[in-house]
């Protein structure tokens, strides 16, 4: 299908100089303008021109979640405010958020990464796309929009939630394109059969369906009730958002665009690069990314990487669908959830963490999350308000933290199952 | 007039009160009144006993999330009216009621309310002067 930038049939030789090219030059680049990598790098002695090519990569430090919050909110911005056009923030793993800034010239990338992964699946300034990621500060919604827009097709920027308005634009504009989360698109298929639809009210023929794990079998299920065809997209806000890897016709693999995402697989231990068609952590350095350039980004995710002659023309390196996380983010309705997010709200109740249990399910194709806490003498009262109180403050302190709505259940003490005496406290229901 | 409420707090699921109250029967304490304050998913299971502290800490040991309540226990004529007399004597002087109880007493027509109120010293002294005592145990 529409092969949108030349470079994503580039050959190997040809995308193997611009890497080592651009590598060099983000490497200087972040040297010269971001105080904390020249630390980092001057720590472990290394000086921007021991970088010589992508085959140095492995001589340079890692940056972590743990990086980004140190040096929250601006610390690796590699620019002056004034070259900032964007701002888009992520959640971290305790209370502080990721913060991630983008310039003109970052935006203008992550939109044709965009378009690329929209003209991978078929899709042309013809379509009309409807995009239903959460709009805001998640970088879902604003990265389809934009690439969307550069590709030239119609867009709906209908954003997430109201799943009867979703269903109305649906079947009376007749967008032809939709980009979600895989476990909405079904929710969406349930709120249509309820509401007596069938495919023949649609005119949908293709989806790019990511921000959550899911599988071959939510692929089957997807493709089949609703008759399109189901492709898979992988990014994150540190590195862009959406659109640094996504599927093309042959769905087999993503094609991640190397020309800016420089992939690297390490083993999950050992931290040791691995190569090609091995399982491992997923690590990203950003090469064209002038606002806040990562080097050596650990993702958490699992996966591996391959290259395969595919039928699509495109040479990029491909990765497979993620498979799973090295650390305990959940993932819920496309958002990132850390258990520390929750044990922090809850310290705000009770001088201890009371314990705790986090229950994910999936209920009529929907992420529900449900926080159960123990009672402890400190939270307990004899007056049923003070207690129902307590539970609405919890939840609403969890909503603001979390930035999606949870169930508070109160249970009693030592009711939440122990595994060697720890509390299990995380139970994740959902059948992907 | 002032007595130690126990109050405990279940989930709202089958055979925990069975429970409760199997442990209280299998060290013999007796219990004179009892109420349940439920919600869709958890209540309060409030107990009058003889041996409160002793019931308190039998409770702990066992696992449950109990407290300690002061609140006032009375008399009050088993009759109509009785209950309205003290209530409104109360009201009049600026008392509110957070939650209430009745049980039957052995003695001829008398009953016992246990309430919790906002200020129960001074309660204690309305209710006092009024001529309301608790000959309960």
């Amino acid at each position: 299908m529409g092969i949108w930038n030349k470079i994503e049939c580039a050959s190997y030789d040809e995308l193997r100089s611009i890497q080592d090219m651009r590598l060099t030059e983000t490497v200087k680049y972040v040297y010269d303008s971001v105080p904390y990598y020249k630390k980092k790098m001057a720590d472990i002695g290394i000086l921007p021109q021991d970088i010589k090519g992508v085959d140095d990569l492995c001589k340079l430090p890692f940056t972590t979640k743990d990086d980004l919050r140190d040096t929250y909110p601006y610390g690796l911005m590699a620019v002056p405010m004034s070259e900032i056009v964007r701002i888009h923030a992520s959640s971290g793993t305790t209370g502080k958020r990721i913060v991630v800034t983008y310039t003109k010239e970052d935006i203008e990338i992550w939109s044709d990464v965009m378009a690329r992964a929209f003209a991978r699946i078929g899709a042309d300034k013809t379509d009309i796309i409807h995009i239903a990621y959460g709009y805001g500060l998640f970088t879902g919604g604003l990265g389809a929009h934009y690439g969307a827009e550069k590709l030239g097709a119609a867009v709906i920027p209908i954003s997430g939630g109201n799943s009867r308005r979703q269903l109305e634009f649906l079947t009376d504009l007749k967008p032809t394109v939709i980009a979600c989360t895989p476990s909405y698109m079904l929710h969406l298929y349930e709120v249509m059969q309820e509401s007596g639809l069938t495919t023949d009210d649609i005119s949908l023929k293709a989806g790019l369906f990511g921000a959550e794990p899911w599988s071959e079998n939510m692929r089957k299920e997807i493709e089949r009730s609703l008759r399109i065809k189901a492709y898979d997209i992988y990014g994150l806000s540190e590195i862009t958002g959406p659109g640094v890897a996504s599927e093309c016709s042959a769905q087999n693999g993503l094609h991640i665009n190397e020309d800016h995402y420089l992939p690297e697989i390490i083993d999950m231990n050992t931290h040791l690069p691995l190569g090609l068609n091995n399982t491992g952590e997923i690590v990203f350095t950003t090469i064209t990314k002038k606002g806040m350039p990562l080097i050596r980004y650990r993702t958490k995710d699992i996966t591996k990487l391959f290259r395969d002659d595919c039928e699509c023309g495109r040479t990029l390196v491909k990765m497979e669908r993620v498979t799973g996380r090295t650390d305990d983010m959940l993932i819920i309705r496309g958002v990132n959830v850390f258990p520390s997010q929750i044990e922090s709200v809850l310290l705000e109740f009770s001088e201890l963490t009371p314990n705790y249990q986090i229950i994910v399910d999936r209920v009529n194709m929907m992420d529900c999350l449900e926080v159960h806490v123990e009672m402890s003498e400190v939270l307990f009262s004899d007056e049923v308000r003070k207690i129902e109180k307590l539970e609405r403050s919890i939840t609403s302190a969890l909503e603001s933290v979390l930035a999606i709505s949870a169930t508070v259940k109160l249970v009693e003490p030592k009711s939440i199952a122990r595994s060697e005496g720890k509390a299990i406290r995380i139970v994740d229901k959902r059948k992907i | 007039m002032l007595v130690k409420q126990i109050s405990v707090f279940l989930e709202n699921k089958e055979g925990r009160l069975a429970e409760v109250t199997e442990i209280l029967a299998q060290s013999g304490i007796n219990i004179s009144a009892l109420t349940i304050a439920d919600t869709s998913t958890f209540g309060i299971l409030r107990l009058i006993v003889e041996d409160s502290s002793k019931t308190e800490s039998l409770l702990k040991s066992k696992g449950f999330s109990v407290s300690l309540t002061d609140v006032i226990a009375v008399d009050i004529d088993d009759t109509p009216g009785g209950l309205s007399k003290p209530l409104s004597i109360l009201f009049k002087n600026g008392i509110s009621v957070e939650y209430i109880y009745a049980f039957i007493s052995k003695k001829e027509n008398t009953a016992h309310v246990v309430m919790k109120v906002n200020d129960i010293n001074h309660a204690v002294d309305i209710l006092e002067n009024n001529g309301y005592k608790y000959t309960g145990k």
